[in-house]
């Protein structure tokens, strides 16, 4: 644990440093990788732990991102960047939570699609949402003694509430409401003849994880400036997805590593490429042929690192 | 006469034509250990679905200490002090035996709710699972995943399983089904020694193990009550030695 814990903090300040040698294309896109690590890391609290495979995971990463961009406009500060947007969020998964949770498997899989795909067809017509086209102009939150408005001075804003997000959720998958989410992933029929209510449970599952995913969105319409339908398109639920399998189910750590091998893959091959999503999908097809536990699970069989 | 813990009254359980349960009736005392004997088909595992809220039933009227618990879900029904086994193993297959058991100890304690706690810290849970491990004979296994024990073993912890949650009502579906008879004979020392304080209803098929441990025993055919007594008395029934004991 301790141990755990000094890694951690040794990775987090190689990060914080990883800007003072690079140069600004490296450092954006390490940015872009610890953004969309926390989603993916969000989703595989619902995948990994409660075993709950959500479709619709974009619809709160775009709530955040939408509900940042209109009220960053208003009041540039961190309530607008941080609390309303994940708030928004977790509201939000509460109510699609509700009824999604009372369907399981590939119903649950359509249900959270068809959820966020409503809000895209909707963001992708109104015009106070600025349509197609978004929202466009985000200004970066006010962060009282912190610059934020540089790539750099983001950088640090960014990296401590990534880090931050990364130790609550550390945090509750092992505690023991993460346990009872193993407990239902695991046999959740038994957990509901053992006494426990199962679906409450698994609602909060849902509800951290909306709640986790609108402050990655939110995060994304800073780093942009910039928040478009796109967010809620299924396209970035799949994404998600992918990076949580790449990167190993049920470990968190392999949804960062997951999120980082496709996005380096995605930038390196396309500079090579256009058909750089045939690469990736061959390569995809290639990791869960060969590396169904993904590359934490491989790296666990490899070095013999412990669950 | 003390209050029965458990009343059956009445209770009627269809599935379209198909009556599974039908004018259903019997009372379980305190500490008394009942056994529910009958053929294949006679309905004990459905009358188990319908006490632990799995099924409603289709009419009729089941009380735990004279409060009606039909039809509630089975969450509710096993926080009322209801538990049970499976007649097929019914287990958390890749955790560990102790996990599966605290992971039950715990669904009473406080704390599941905990977001940011660790559970090393709620010792409650934790004790309650070993102290259950040692009763069901696998105080040596608590690191091994439950999937990874030999199929008797996962009989003892399916009971384990059940008794974790320190119930007042347990009901045992078959414990012993597909047991060695070695395997039998100490699944029921166990369940004699388990304490008096919990009342048992226990569906069997072996003889041996019904007139071991049964205070009394109800026969089920049909999806109806045939006869009920001591085992003696269900014994020398001859209606009993036709539908069932005759044809063993």
């Amino acid at each position: 644990m301790t141990i755990r814990l000094l890694a951690f903090a040794a990775v987090v300040v190689a990060l914080a440093l990883f800007p003072l040698t690079a140069g600004n294309y490296p450092v954006k896109l390490l940015q872009e990788i610890l953004i969309w690590g926390i989603f993916a890391m969000s989703l595989d609290l619902l995948m990994g732990y409660a075993g709950m495979v959500s479709f619709g995971h974009s619809a709160f990463f775009g709530i955040g991102g939408y509900v940042a961009a209109l009220a960053l406009d208003k009041s540039p500060g961190l309530l607008s960047a941080l609390v309303l947007p994940a708030l928004a969020a977790g509201l939000a998964a509460l109510v699609i939570g509700f009824f999604s949770i009372r369907v399981s498997g590939v119903y649950f899989i359509m249900l959270t699609l068809a959820f966020s795909q409503m809000f895209y067809a909707y963001t992708f017509q109104v015009g106070w949402l600025g349509a197609e086209d978004g929202l466009v102009g985000i200004p970066r939150p006010a962060v009282p003694g912190w610059d934020v408005s540089s790539l750099r001075g983001f950088h640090g804003y960014l990296l401590t509430l990534v880090a931050l997000s990364a130790l609550v959720l550390w945090r509750i998958v092992r505690s023991p409401f993460g346990h009872v989410l193993r407990g239902i992933h695991e046999n959740e029929a038994r957990m509901e003849t053992v006494g426990y209510a199962v679906d409450r449970y698994k609602l909060l599952a849902f509800v951290i994880a909306g709640v986790f995913a609108g402050l990655a969105g939110s995060l994304y319409a800073q780093f942009n400036g910039s928040i478009t339908p796109d967010a809620f398109f299924w396209k970035t639920s799949g994404e998600a997805l992918l990076m949580v399998i790449i990167g190993g189910t049920g470990t968190l750590g392999g949804a960062m590593l997951g999120a980082a091998a496709f996005i380096l893959l995605q930038s390196l091959v396309s500079t090579y490429t256009e058909r750089w999503m045939l690469i990736l999908g061959v390569t995809f097809v290639l990791l869960v042929l060969f590396a169904p536990g993904g590359i934490v699970g491989a790296l666990r069989g490899r070095v013999g690192l412990r669950a | 006469m003390t209050a029965p813990v458990l009343a059956i009254q009445a209770v009627r359980r269809a599935f379209g034509a198909l009556v599974a349960l039908n004018r259903v009736s019997f009372e379980v005392a305190p500490r008394e250990r009942r056994a529910i004997i009958g053929p294949n088909g006679a309905g004990k595992t459905t009358l188990f679905n319908v006490i632990t809220g799995q099924l409603t039933p289709t009419s009729g009227r089941i009380l735990l200490e004279g409060a009606p618990i039909g039809g509630l879900a089975p969450h509710s029904v096993a926080r009322r002090g209801i538990s049970r086994s499976f007649q097929r193993n019914n287990l958390f297959p890749t955790l560990p035996v102790q996990e599966n058991l605290r992971l039950a100890a715990a669904v009473a304690a406080p704390g599941t709710w905990d977001l940011l706690g660790s559970i090393a810290r709620r010792r409650g849970p934790l004790d309650r699972a070993r102290e259950v491990a040692e009763v069901v004979g696998l105080s040596e296994r608590l690191a091994e995943p439950a999937g990874r024990l030999s199929y008797g073993e996962q009989r003892q912890l399916e009971v384990g399983v059940a008794l974790a949650t320190s119930p007042r009502l347990l009901l045992l579906d078959e414990p012993t089904a597909g047991m060695s008879p070695e395997e039998t004979r100490r699944m029921t020392r166990m369940l004699e020694a388990l304490p008096r304080d919990v009342t048992l209803l226990i569906i069997e098929h072996d003889m041996d193990v019904v007139g071991s441990l049964a205070d009394r025993v109800t026969v089920l055919h049909y999806g109806e009550v045939l006869a009920e007594g001591t085992f003696a008395e269900v014994k020398a029934d001859p209606r009993v030695y036709e539908v069932y004991l005759g044809s063993a």
